[in-house]
């Protein structure tokens, strides 16, 4: 027996005298002869408690990413994470629960989910959130799936200033019903082109995909994309950086119909790419055609207030084959990583953050510009930023890895010599200084 | 009642100490800078500990005990894979960090994979989907993608037991196919005649759980699968009920072409309240060209994320997938070995049938023609003979301090309790579950206000769902704080 089956040979023959059955393998009659595995499967030997935390270690050796000092962004941030959040985050209370089904005893996940949704609707300016959602790119693609649920209209509208692997997840989601999804180019200052934006939204659309920040890190103009799309009955969805809404005016206030983005900056570690948590949040008119769990606001029977996940009609126990999303389990420990995150920065300390990161961004990239590198565009940016390396950006990246940097991405997009920059408050004068030295240096090598 | 951090809010508390700026302000153009208040609580560390740790108190989880919902396979999480999941070296990793430099992580990953196809029986494998219902669009898209390779772009039809979970119909509406569905038989299985009277030119796949909703492994998987292909169809399994079959018997044997996965059901990966699953995808040689990119790939120089080419149907995340949760998994997997596995399933099976045996003649248990797999379903029309109604009796459950089992599911059996106790709960608690079962069916008869009134003994009472819907408060109103 193994550590985790509690019930030794003695008691499991009381088991099975009381199943009225001799051997185990009689439980296992209804599985076809045929199929039935007659030896063990091929799997690696078992490994002791002890054994295996040498191996993680091993492995762990084998990485070194994680020893060098972050300038990459795209999607995942380099971000400062209290103590306090994995503190509560490993409360067995919260990651041994199962989804709250019997509200009565999981009133801690409700409240606490319930408390996120808020924070996230008063971070994006919008009226409503729900319970959270893979990721931000499917929530993206989730929210185009909506946005065609809400105006009956089978064709969106993307930026091509989105992150391309966001892009290829709205592909993935939205190519088997047979929608339509038509690229926004991007004019020479890096954000949408107004003009084609104008011409192409003649066709009909149900929706506009904006990224702001885009993935170029430079704000776009909601305001106006937003008075285009509703001109054409179209929705607006925001795809955001949740820190840059702390500097930056909430998509939502600026007619933005759905937002959503990915809430990894707030609380959860890189971990190559997950898990984090998406967010969705969106104005109360829309919450019958949002996907994904709700958690709601009631009263027990004496009158005392108590959560409940809301709207289940529209899901898929209920719904099924006409349920708004197949989504199911979604990130619900994420999600909370995000609300105990947003509850310690606060208010203030948020905002610092949010301020520290845009400040550092443009630190960095007036001594990168200084060391050699040009701007790509001119539109204002938070805390990302594309620049033209006099050289080849993989061969840029090579030497400043060996130098101990994580540089920022190669972006072929916009060309061999491309790189996209992120910096978070984490990094101090003294790290980026160093950066531009080796930066600097690196440019009298590659050619 | 917990008081809501924005209620406790009060203008300059901070949770956080932050650094001073070390480098020059810019400025933040005027027009485009955030003006007023967010409304995020002000509060201090303490307040924030203070308050998640009530709230956590306000929950049940696995380790207080018995978390038997059926098909959601609750068992213990080992707490040494928290701690390997936390290792810097595996945690504050970039996604987008050059493949040499996580060769750890990479190394790690396509050792789950090949264990994972082993499990299964198959070859290809994609450890992307987040959860179990973005697995079930991953199968339905692969196979979407070889009938559509094979030049068959009408094959747009998904049968479906009745008794199918409700992310199998919506997730083949996501996928652009339409549900036919399949009738039960008297055995609570899948009727062979409806398939074969139901297959044809335009069947794209068949979904099936297995062992089904009922916890019945269905005997008649050979002449099912078989009847699918040779109407040209393809047999999609999934995957929820693995914990049944680890080491006894394999979906690739079964005339399954693609099945996923729940690494947080049958893998031991915790549940988080609601997530973060993760959903891997095992599928046979023919249906590999299309999996989702990127995938793990060996080569000279040691491992790569590698993408599929042009044959694969897309992306289904952003980056790789929730790899902490796969970190957790292949430490489950590693503990275990072949046999350890094999104890996992035969140690389920063994609790699930003890459980029905200790309710007989407590609890009606339609469909009961032999030993159940790793769950079971009590209920039907026999339960209200008795004065039972599932929502009451779950309720009461609550009172005695253990969570219910799930309810109201599958569809086919009226008033359905579906318990699934897995291979972690020792004889003894499954005998205090089954004992508290069995004083509910007495109070019943005697009290059976004891049922209607519950639960009494939780952090709240009853709660009312209809209100919740009807005035659908999802945000704290800012007035309130």
């Amino acid at each position: 027996m193994n550590r985790f089956v509690p019930n030794c040979r003695t008691l499991r023959d009381r088991m099975l005298t009381e199943i009225g059955v001799k051997r185990v393998e009689d439980l296992f009659t209804p599985v076809p002869e045929k199929v039935r595995m007659r030896g063990l499967l091929n799997l690696p030997p078992a490994m002791s408690e002890m054994e295996l935390v040498r191996e993680y270690a091993r492995l762990a050796k084998s990485n070194t990413s994680h020893e060098l000092v972050c300038f990459r962004g795209a999607g995942s941030y380099d971000h400062f994470i209290p103590a306090a959040v994995d503190s509560i985050l490993t409360r067995s209370e919260f990651f041994t629960a199962y989804t709250p089904y019997q509200a009565e005893v999981s009133q801690g996940t409700l409240q606490a989910i319930f408390e996120y949704q808020t924070m996230i609707a008063r971070l994006c300016g919008t009226e409503a959130a729900n319970a959270g959602m893979y990721d931000g790119a499917s929530a993206t693609a989730e929210a185009a799936l909506m946005a065609m649920r809400v105006t009956g209209v089978n064709r969106v509208l993307v930026a091509g200033s989105l992150n391309p692997s966001y892009r290829e997840v709205i592909e993935t989601y939205l190519v088997p019903g047979g929608f339509q999804i038509n690229e926004i180019p991007f004019g020479p200052d890096g954000l949408l082109d107004p003009g084609a934006v104008r011409t192409l939204i003649q066709g009909g659309a149900a929706a506009m995909v904006v990224q702001s920040p885009n993935y170029f890190g430079l704000v776009e103009n909601i305001a106006l994309a937003s008075e285009t799309a509703r001109a054409n009955n179209a929705l607006l969805v925001v795809v955001a950086d949740p820190i840059s809404l702390g500097v930056i005016q909430a998509p939502g206030a600026l007619g933005a119909d759905i937002v959503v983005g990915d809430g990894q900056p707030l609380g959860i570690p890189m971990g190559f790419g997950g898990p984090y948590a998406g967010f969705l949040a969106t104005s109360t008119a829309h919450l019958r055609k949002m996907p994904g769990r709700i958690i709601g606001r009631t009263e027990d029977r004496a009158g005392n207030t108590g959560y409940v996940m809301t709207l289940q009609t529209r899901e898929q126990h209920i719904r099924r084959e006409k349920a708004t999303s197949n989504i199911c389990t979604n990130q619900a420990l994420m999600a909370l990583a995000n609300a105990v995150y947003l509850s310690l920065t606060g208010e203030a300390g948020f905002r610092e953050i949010a301020r520290q990161c845009h400040h550092k961004a443009h630190y960095l990239e007036a001594g990168l510009v200084k060391a050699g590198a040009r701007r790509i565009f001119s539109a204002p940016f938070v805390r990302e930023f594309a620049l033209r390396l006099p050289g080849d950006a993989f061969e840029f990246e090579d030497r400043l890895l060996s130098a101990g940097f994580l540089p920022g991405l190669p972006v072929p997009g916009l060309g061999n010599d491309a790189m996209l920059f992120a910096v978070t408050e984490k990094r101090t004068r003294e790290e980026m200084d160093a950066f531009i030295g080796a930066f600097s240096k690196a440019c009298g090598e590659v050619r | 009642m917990e008081k809501t951090l924005f209620a406790i809010s009060c203008p300059g508390r901070i949770g956080v100490s932050l650094p001073e700026c070390d480098v020059p302000e810019t400025e933040i153009p005027n027009d485009l800078a955030r003006t007023g208040e967010i409304g995020l609580p002000q509060v201090t560390e303490g307040q924030v500990m203070r308050h998640f740790v009530r709230l956590s108190n306000r929950n049940y989880n696995i380790e207080k005990g018995i978390y038997p919902l059926g098909s959601c396979t609750m068992k213990y999480n080992p707490r040494l894979h928290e701690a390997l999941a936390r290792i810097p070296g595996l945690a504050a990793l970039h996604p987008l960090s050059p493949d040499h430099t996580v060769q750890g992580t990479l190394e790690l990953m396509h050792a789950l994979g090949t264990c994972l196809c082993e499990i299964t029986g198959f070859s290809g494998v994609t450890l992307q989907p987040a959860a179990g219902a973005q697995g079930e669009f991953t199968g339905l898209m692969l196979i979407r993608s070889a009938h559509l390779a094979a030049g068959e772009p009408g094959r747009d039809k998904v049968l479906m037991p009745d008794s199918a979970h409700g992310t199998n119909p919506a997730t083949s509406t996501m996928a652009g196919m339409k549900v036919v569905p399949v009738k039960s038989n008297d055995h609570g299985m899948v009727d062979v005649e409806d398939v074969k009277a139901k297959v044809g030119p335009d069947t794209a796949a068949l979904m099936l759980t297995n062992p089904n909703t009922l916890g019945l492994f269905d005997s008649n998987i050979l002449e099912i699968t078989e009847a699918v292909h040779r109407a040209g169809g393809l047999n999609y399994m999934d995957g929820a009920n693995m914990n049944a079959m680890l080491g006894v018997a394999r979906p690739g044997d079964m005339g399954f072409d693609v099945c996923h996965l729940n690494l947080h059901k049958t893998f031991s990966t915790p549940h988080g309240g609601g997530g973060p699953g993760s959903g891997p995808v095992c599928c046979n040689e023919r249906l590999e060209p299309y999996l989702p990119n990127p995938v793990v790939v060996k080569n000279n120089d040691g491992y790569a994320l590698s993408g599929m080419g042009n044959t694969s149907f897309g992306r289904l995340m952003a980056f790789h997938g929730n790899v902490g949760v796969l970190y957790r998994a292949y430490a489950y997997i590693m503990t275990l070995g072949a046999a350890g596995l094999r104890e996992v399933t035969e140690g389920a099976v063994v609790n699930a049938n003890y459980l029905k045996a200790r309710l007989r003649g407590h609890y009606p248990v339609p469909f009961d023609n032999g030993p159940c797999m790793h769950e079971f379903v009590a209920g039907g029309p026999e339960m209200a003979g008795l004065g039972l109604k599932t929502l009451d009796v779950a309720k009461r459950l609550l009172d005695y301090g253990f969570h219910a089992p799930t309810v109201y599911f599958p569809l086919i059996v009226k008033e359905a309790l579906m318990m699934e106790p897995t291979e972690t709960e020792t004889m003894e608690s499954i005998d205090e579950f089954a004992e508290a079962l069995i004083a509910i069916a007495r109070e019943a008869r005697e009290k059976p206000h004891l049922l209607t009134d519950a639960p009494v003994n939780t952090p709240v009472l009853r709660l009312d769902e209809v209100k919740a819907a009807k005035e659908l408060v999802v945000v704290e109103p800012r007035e309130e704080s």
